[in-house]
C-alpha cells in the first residue's frame, strides 16, 4: 500500500486510477465481512450524504475514497461525499443543523459537535466499540466531544503542529536537540539569532501557527482565557509572565512575522531563510517531495513543543472530529460507516496516506506503520496525546471557538509582542474581548 | 321621509365605494404607481431588505445557523467600549481620508495630463485604466508579494544597491502596514478617478479656453476660473464614490494584512467579516456593518445637497 501511495502521488493522483486500485478485492472482502459481523446493520436502500473539510495531500484523499467505496460495496449504502474548505465547513454544518436537511454526517473542526447537542445521534455505542476495541481514546478527543456524558462525535483525529527545524542550525547553536524547556528554549532562540539561522512564529492572524505557539507559552504558565465554570481569568499573573517569556522570545524572530498568515513560514523556511518554527508536517513534506531541496528534506526535523513551568504538555492541536445528525433516515449506516473508518485495516492506510499530517486519537494506533515509516514522523505521532482542548480548562463548544477565530489570545500576544501595547493594556484589551465572547 | 333620506345615503356610499376601486384602475395617477410597482418590488427586494436585516440582526445575537433572540441595543453597548472597535473606526476614516485625498489629487492630474494632445493619447487612456481592471484580489496579492516581509521585491532591491542592510518590515509595523495597505488602495482607485474626470474635462468647450486666452489668462487662470468651476458636478460624484468604495473596502485588506499587524489595517469591514463570519458571531457583525451607515449617509448627504446648489454646478457666486 505504502508502494502505491507514493506511486500515486507522483500520477497526481486521480481519483479514477486511485479508487480503482484501492478497491482492490482485499479491501473489499474486508468490508464484507466487517459489514456482515459489525453491530451497527446499514439500513437497506440507505443513502449517506457526508461532508468533510478538504484534504492536504492527495493521497489522504484517496484513502478516504477508497474506504467510502468499499463501505458502499459492502453494504449497499449509497455515498455522496464532498468537500468543502476550512472555514466554510462550520457554517455549512449549522445551516444544515438549522434546516434539519441537506447533511446525513459533518467532519469538521475543533469542537464541532459541541455546537449543536441536541441536533446529532449520541454516538457513545460507536465510542465504546472503538475505544475498548484500540486501547481507548486520548483524553483531550473525547473533552473535544463529550458532553455530559455522552459522546456527541466521533473525534477520527487531530492535525498536529509541531517545531520544525533545522539539525544544523540548532547544532550549530550549541545543542543536541529542541529544548524540553522554556529557559532553555529561549537560549536556543537567541543563539540561533545570534547566528543568523534565527527563529520565527507568526504573530499575524494565522489561525494555526500563531494559536500553537502562543497557547503553548500561556498555558505553559498556567495562564488561562477562562476558568472551569467558564469565568473570564487571563488578567492574571500567570498571563503577565507567559507574554514577558514571549516578548524576550519573539525579540530573537526574523523580522516581519507580525505581519505572516498561515503560509508565511513555509515559504520563509523553504528558502533557508528560516530556521525554526511552529507548523504542521508540510514544510517537510514539501521538501521531502521537491528533487531539488534534498538536502533540506534531510537537514529538517521535528521536536515537541516545550514544557513550561506547569510541567505538563500544553499544546494546541486541531481536533477533526465527526458527527451524525440526529435527522438522518440511516443512523445505523451513519454509526457504521465511522466505526468503519477507524478500523485498523482502513484507518492505517489512511494515516499512511495522511503521511504525517493526521494523527489518530486511538491509542492502539501508536503503533501505526507512518510513524515509524519516517522517523521525522514520529514526533506528529504524539499530537492528540500531548493536548489540550481549545478550551483550555474551560467548557469546550462555541465561545471558546469563536475565542480562537477572533485571534483573541494571538492579539494579545502580538500587542506586547510588537510594543503596540504595554503589558496591562495588552491583558485588559484581551479581557474585556473575552467577557465579549463569553457573556450571558 | 326617513326612509328615502336612509335609502339616499346608503345609495350614495354605494356609488362613492365603487368609485375608490374604479380610481385605483383608471386614475392616471394611480395608474403611474402601478407602473411604478415592479421597479419598487425590485428595489425593496434587493436593497430594503437585505439593510433592513442587517440592522435587524445588529440588535440580534445570531450566529451562523442559529437564529437569534432580541436584545435592543446589547451589540451596540459592547462595541461603545470596545477598544479593537473604535480602532477600526479610526482606521477606516484615516484609509478613507488619505486615500480618497490623494486619488483625487493624482486622478486629477492625470486626467488634466490625459486631456492634453499628444501621441498614442486612446492607448495611454486606455492604458491608465489597467489597476482598475485588474481583479482586486489579485492585485492584492501581487502587492501582498511586494511588501512580503522576506521576499519584498523592494527590499531586495534596495538591498542589492546596498541602500538598507536588513528587509523593511512593510507589513509588520504598524506604520508601514498602514503605508502600504493606502498606496495599494490609491494604486487601484486612481484610474477610476482619472478617466472619470477626463470625461468632465471633455465636455468643457475648447472656445472657453479661447476667449480666456485671449483675454491675457495665465495657465493657471484658465484651471482655476474655467475648468474647476466646470468639472465641480463630476468631482462631487466622483468624489461621493470614491469615498463609499474606499470607506467599505474590504478585499484588499483581507488579501494583504487581515487587518494585521496587531489590528492596525483592520477596517470596520474586515472587522466585521472577522467577527460575523470567521468567528460566527452574526449580530455583532452586523452592528459593525451598522455602524457603518451614519458615516457612509453624511458622505452622500455631503454630494446630494453640493449637487443641488447651482453654485457647485455653475461656479461661482451663482447662487
Amino acid at each position: 500500500m505504502q508502494d502505491f501511495t507514493r506511486r500515486a502521488l507522483l500520477q497526481g493522483g486521480t481519483a479514477l486510477a486511485a479508487t480503482g486500485a484501492l478497491t482492490g478485492p482485499a479491501l473489499f472482502e474486508f468490508a464484507k465481512a466487517w459489514a456482515a459481523e459489525s453491530p451497527w446493520k446499514a439500513e437497506p436502500g440507505a443513502k449517506l450524504t457526508v461532508m468533510r473539510w478538504k484534504r492536504f495531500v492527495p493521497a489522504e484523499d484517496d484513502a478516504f475514497n477508497a474506504m467510502v467505496a468499499a463501505f458502499k460495496a459492502a453494504t449497499g449504502t449509497e455515498m455522496n461525499v464532498f468537500s468543502e474548505s476550512f472555514e466554510d465547513v462550520q457554517p455549512k454544518a449549522s445551516v444544515a443543523a438549522n434546516t434539519g436537511s441537506g447533511l446525513d454526517l459533518a467532519w469538521g473542526l475543533h469542537t464541532l459537535p459541541q455546537l449543536f447537542p441536541t441536533k446529532v445521534i449520541k454516538m457513545n455505542d460507536v465510542a465504546d466499540y472503538l475505544g475498548k476495541k484500540y486501547g481507548g481514546w486520548t483524553d483531550a478527543a473525547a473533552i473535544t466531544c463529550k458532553k455530559d456524558g455522552d459522546w456527541l462525535g466521533i473525534p477520527v483525529a487531530t492535525v498536529g503542529g509541531y517545531l520544525t527545524y533545522r539539525k544544523s542550525a540548532v547544532e550549530k547553536a550549541g545543542f543536541k536537540q529542541v529544548p524540553s524547556d522554556f529557559p532553555a528554549y529561549l537560549e536556543l532562540c537567541k543563539a540561533l539569532k545570534k547566528n543568523n539561522t534565527p527563529a520565527g512564529f507568526a504573530l499575524g492572524h494565522a489561525t494555526g501557527d500563531a494559536n500553537a505557539w502562543v497557547h503553548n507559552i500561556l498555558w505553559g504558565y498556567n495562564g488561562w482565557t477562562v476558568d472551569k465554570d467558564d469565568k473570564v481569568i487571563i488578567n492574571s499573573p500567570e498571563t503577565a509572565k507567559a507574554l514577558e517569556y514571549a516578548k524576550a522570545l519573539s525579540d530573537t524572530f526574523i523580522p516581519g512575522v507580525a505581519s505572516w498568515n498561515d503560509s508565511s513560514n513555509n515559504k520563509a523556511f523553504l528558502s533557508g531563510e528560516l530556521y525554526l518554527t511552529s507548523n504542521g508536517i508540510s514544510i517537510y513534506i514539501a521538501a521531502k517531495d521537491d528533487a531539488t531541496k534534498k538536502d533540506l528534506a534531510d537537514d529538517i526535523d521535528h521536536a515537541l513543543w516545550p514544557v513550561g513551568p506547569i510541567g505538563k504538555p500544553t499544546e494546541l492541536q486541531l481536533a477533526v472530529p465527526i458527527l451524525a445528525f440526529n435527522f438522518t433516515k440511516y443512523p445505523n449506516a451513519a454509526k457504521a460507516f465511522v466505526a468503519f473508518m477507524l478500523e485498523k485495516e482502513n484507518f492505517d492506510k489512511w494515516l499512511t496516506g495522511a503521511r504525517g499530517y493526521l494523527t489518530h486519537t486511538l491509542n492502539a494506533y501508536d503503533a501505526s506503520p507512518v510513524w515509524t515509516a519516517d522517523p521525522k514522523n514520529a514526533v506528529f505521532g504524539q499530537a492528540s496525546k500531548r493536548a489540550l482542548p481549545a478550551s483550555g480548562i474551560g467548557t469546550p463548544g462555541e465561545k471558546a471557538a469563536t475565542a480562537i477565530a477572533d485571534f483573541i489570545v494571538v492579539d494579545m500576544f502580538a500587542n506586547y509582542c510588537t510594543g503596540a501595547k504595554d503589558l496591562k493594556g495588552a491583558m485588559s484589551e484581551a479581557e474585556r474581548q473575552l467577557k465579549r465572547i463569553y457573556r450571558g | 321621509m326617513a326612509d328615502v333620506a336612509l335609502a339616499q345615503r346608503n345609495a350614495k356610499s354605494q356609488v362613492r365605494e365603487a368609485s375608490a376601486w374604479s380610481q385605483l384602475k383608471h386614475n392616471r395617477n394611480w395608474l403611474g404607481f402601478w407602473f411604478m410597482v415592479p421597479a419598487m418590488a425590485f428595489l425593496i427586494f434587493f436593497l430594503a431588505y437585505p439593510l433592513g436585516l442587517g440592522i435587524w440582526l445588529s440588535f440580534t445575537d445570531t450566529r451562523i445557523g442559529r437564529v437569534g433572540h432580541f436584545i435592543a441595543t446589547e451589540n451596540y453597548e459592547w462595541l461603545w467600549d470596545d477598544a479593537i472597535f473604535w480602532l477600526s473606526v479610526f482606521n477606516t476614516l484615516l484609509y478613507t481620508f488619505l486615500a480618497s485625498a490623494i486619488k483625487f489629487a493624482i486622478g486629477l492630474y492625470l486626467a488634466l495630463l490625459l486631456n492634453e494632445h499628444m501621441p498614442f493619447k486612446a492607448l495611454l487612456r486606455a492604458a491608465v485604466l489597467i489597476p482598475f481592471i485588474v481583479p482586486t484580489v489579485l492585485s492584492a496579492l501581487a502587492f501582498w508579494w511586494i511588501f512580503d516581509s522576506q521576499f519584498s521585491i523592494i527590499s531586495w532591491s534596495l538591498k542589492h544597491l546596498g541602500l538598507i542592510s536588513q528587509n523593511i518590515n512593510f507589513l509588520g509595523d504598524t506604520t508601514w502596514a498602514r503605508v502600504c495597505v493606502i498606496f495599494a488602495n490609491i494604486w487601484r482607485g486612481v484610474p477610476f478617478v482619472a478617466i472619470t474626470l477626463l470625461a468632465g474635462l471633455q465636455t468643457v468647450s475648447p472656445s472657453l479656453y479661447e476667449a480666456a486666452t485671449l483675454d491675457g489668462a495665465t495657465r493657471w487662470q484658465n484651471f482655476r476660473y474655467i475648468t474647476y468651476p466646470l468639472l465641480t458636478p463630476i468631482i462631487a460624484v466622483v468624489m461621493t464614490f470614491s469615498v463609499l468604495f474606499t470607506f467599505t473596502d474590504f478585499q484588499l485588506i483581507w488579501a494583504m494584512t487581515r487587518g494585521g499587524p496587531v489590528n492596525a489595517t483592520h477596517l470596520m469591514a474586515t472587522l466585521s467579516y472577522q467577527r460575523a463570519i470567521i468567528a460566527g458571531q452574526l449580530g455583532e457583525g452586523a452592528a459593525i456593518s451598522s455602524a457603518m451607515i451614519p458615516f457612509l449617509l453624511a458622505a452622500i448627504m455631503v454630494s446630494w445637497f453640493g449637487l443641488q446648489r447651482r453654485k457647485w454646478q455653475q461656479g461661482e457666486s451663482n447662487d
